[in-house]
C-alpha cells in the first residue's frame, strides 16, 4: 500500500517526508504481521462472565458466584493447578414468532477461572446452586507440618 | 439506572441497583424476564400504580463467614419501574420466581389480541 502517488525529486529529498515514509513501513509492517498477533486471549473468547466473590476463613476458601437462570446440570466446575474454573451454558429459551423488545440477559456459555489464595483439597470440594447463586466450599489442604532439623 | 430511594418518614435512604431485564412480545402478550440472583419468592414485592409496574427484589444472601478476599457482586437490592404499554390487561398479570429469575406473564386484553377470520 502507498499513499504517496507521485513525488516531484525536490520534495523527496525533503527530510519531513522521510517521517512520512517511516509511518508507512510501520504501517506495512502491521499489515504484514499476522492478523491474530495483537489480538488477546481475553477477546477469543466470546462469552460472558458472571460476578463472581471470594472469601477465606481458617478452614476454607468460599466462591459466590451470581448465576441466575441456570440448570444445575448446565454448570462445570473444575479444580486445576489451584485454580478454580467455573464454566457452562445458559440456554436461551426465545422461539419463533416473537419479538424481542429489550435483551439485556446474556445467554450462551460463560467461563470464569480465579487464582485461589491457598492450597485445597481437591477432593472434599462441594457446591450448592440457590436463588440463582452458586457457592463452591473448598476446603483447605492440610498444611505439610514444618520438619525440625536439628543441628548436630 | 441505579436509584436511591429516600422515605418520607426520614428513615434510612435506600440505595437499589437495575436489574438486568429481557422483554419478549408475542402475539398474546409481552414475557418478562428479571435477573435477581439472591432474591427468592418472600423478598419479592411487584406494585402497580396506573401503568406503572415497579419491582423490587430484596436478597436473602447465605451469611458466609471469613474475610471477603475478591468482590464484584453489588450487595444492593434491586429496584426497576417499567412503564406498562395500555393493551396489557392488568388482571392477568402473572409471576414466577426460579433460580434468581423473575418471569413475569402480562396477557394483552382479550379484544386486542390478533385472531383469524376463518373465511367461509
Amino acid at each position: 500500500m502507498s499513499i504517496i502517488r507521485y513525488q516531484t525529486p525536490e520534495l523527496a529529498a525533503w527530510p519531513s517526508l522521510d517521517r512520512w515514509s517511516n509511518l508507512r513501513d510501520e504501517l506495512n509492517s502491521l499489515f504484514n504481521a499476522p492478523f491474530w498477533a495483537g489480538v488477546g486471549r481475553q477477546q477469543l473468547f466470546s462469552g460472558w462472565s458472571p460476578a463472581l466473590d471470594l472469601y477465606q476463613n481458617n478452614d476454607s476458601v468460599i466462591a459466590v458466584v451470581e448465576l441466575p437462570g441456570m440448570g444445575k446440570e448446565d454448570v462445570e466446575i473444575s479444580l486445576h493447578d489451584g485454580t478454580l474454573m467455573i464454566s457452562g451454558e445458559r440456554k436461551s429459551e426465545a422461539s419463533d414468532g416473537e419479538k424481542a423488545e429489550r435483551t439485556e440477559r446474556y445467554f450462551g456459555r460463560f467461563r470464569r477461572s480465579i487464582t485461589l489464595p491457598t492450597r485445597v483439597d481437591a477432593n472434599k470440594v462441594s457446591a450448592t446452586y440457590q436463588d440463582g447463586i452458586l457457592t463452591v466450599t473448598l476446603p483447605k489442604a492440610e498444611e505439610p507440618k514444618p520438619k525440625q532439623i536439628p543441628v548436630n | 439506572m441505579n436509584t436511591t430511594v429516600r422515605p418520607m418518614d426520614g428513615r434510612q435512604t435506600e440505595q437499589f441497583v437495575a436489574p438486568a431485564a429481557s422483554v419478549i412480545e408475542n402475539g398474546n402478550g409481552y414475557t418478562m424476564q428479571v435477573e435477581m440472583p439472591g432474591v427468592n419468592k418472600e423478598g419479592l414485592e411487584i406494585s402497580m400504580e396506573d401503568n406503572e409496574l415497579t419491582i423490587i427484589g430484596r436478597r436473602s444472601l447465605p451469611t458466609i463467614e471469613g474475610a471477603l478476599v475478591h468482590h464484584e457482586s453489588p450487595r444492593e437490592d434491586y429496584r426497576r419501574v417499567f412503564e406498562l404499554d395500555s393493551s396489557i390487561d392488568m388482571n392477568q398479570i402473572s409471576a414466577k420466581m426460579d433460580q434468581g429469575v423473575l418471569t413475569m406473564t402480562l396477557p394483552k386484553a382479550e379484544h386486542l389480541k390478533p385472531r383469524k377470520i376463518a373465511v367461509s
